[in-house]
């Protein structure tokens, strides 16, 4: 679907944040100098277009609780799909990427304890066959992105909300 | 930790909010909460840091954002602060992580970027590479995005 400049402003603003308040798409829609009705109408139809994956809330997995790890595994090309099948079956596996390097699939996994962590990595590689998949967990978080800039094809700004 | 109603608002507003005009109302009256309280609970989950923002997130693949390289850096451990630091500064620079190592795997950094082009992603890391004069790292480009979801919490 094309946008159009108040589906980029819209997108823009809702990225960033809703506000807190008992109306909040009234709130959106008088910043941008829409209807109420616009703004409800415009986002339907960019999360029925898939442009919006999600409109909701984004928590910090380990303020909430959870742990988590990034992780590399080395799978014979011929093997990929398979494979992928079997990790992204896991509710926890949030990200999976093919990039080039020998290790080639590099996937986030979060659990609700170190333990059940533990767990699906050795029930993957039990699964799988593959053993040789590395666990780089964070150490230290330095930046989360928050938005992409819509408005004019800008530029993907990370902020840095996530800071600590 | 949470408590047992902040958990059921957390899974609520994973779900995502309503596109209504009074959409805590909703959520509220499902909760079996006033809509007061489901507001004054939610800014509380805010200030804590347990919900970074209340929001639309994209399918970056779809509004352009195609091309997506992870650079992982090794860094002298006196530096990691400020390499770290440096990094983040980078408006292009959507995520900036330090991760465990390895014996055989000395990278301790990871940043992320996202751009239309690959040629551009190559042009900021440059540029990353300069600022802080480390050579030692590793660039992953992402050939497919085999998954990408929101977690959903509380849910197992």
């Amino acid at each position: 679907m094309l946008l159009d400049e108040r589906d980029r402003k819209l997108l823009d603003l809702v990225q960033k944040s809703i506000p807190l308040i008992k109306r909040p798409y009234l709130a959106i829609a008088r910043e941008l100098g829409m209807s109420e009705d616009e703004v409800l109408t415009r986002l339907r139809r960019l999360k029925e277009a898939g442009i919006i994956r999600r409109l909701g809330g984004i928590f910090d997995s380990r303020k909430a609780g959870y742990c988590g790890t990034l992780c590399a595994a080395r799978v014979p090309t011929e093997r990929i799909t398979e494979v992928a099948r079997v990790i992204n079956a896991y509710p926890g596996v949030t990200h999976n990427y093919l990039r080039e390097h020998t290790y080639n699939m590099w996937f986030t996994i979060l659990a609700p304890s170190p333990e059940r962590l533990q767990e699906i990595v050795t029930e993957i590689k039990a699964k799988t066959g593959i053993k040789d998949i590395r666990e780089f967990p964070a150490v230290n978080i330095f930046k989360v992105y928050v938005t992409f800039a819509m408005d004019g094809m800008g530029h993907a700004h990370g902020t840095g909300e996530g800071d600590r | 930790m949470l408590t047992e109603l902040e958990k059921e608002i957390v899974k609520k507003l994973q779900d995502g909010l309503p596109l209504v005009p009074e959409p805590f109302a909703v959520l509220a009256a499902e909760l079996g909460i006033s809509e007061e309280e489901l507001l004054a609970a939610i800014k509380d989950l805010k200030r804590r840091g347990v919900m970074r923002r209340l929001g639309a997130a994209l399918q970056h693949l779809k509004v352009g954002y195609t091309a997506n390289a992870m650079v992982a850096w090794r860094v002298p451990s006196e530096r990691i602060q400020e390499v770290g630091t440096t990094f983040s500064n980078f408006p292009e620079v959507t995520h900036c992580y330090e991760r465990r190592t390895a014996p055989d795997w000395p990278y301790n950094i990871y940043t992320m970027i996202h751009r239309p082009q690959r040629e551009e992603c190559m042009a900021i890391i440059e540029r990353m590479r300069q600022a802080v004069g480390i050579d030692d790292y590793v660039v992953l480009f992402s050939t497919a995005e085999l998954k990408r979801t929101s977690m959903r919490y509380f849910c197992d």
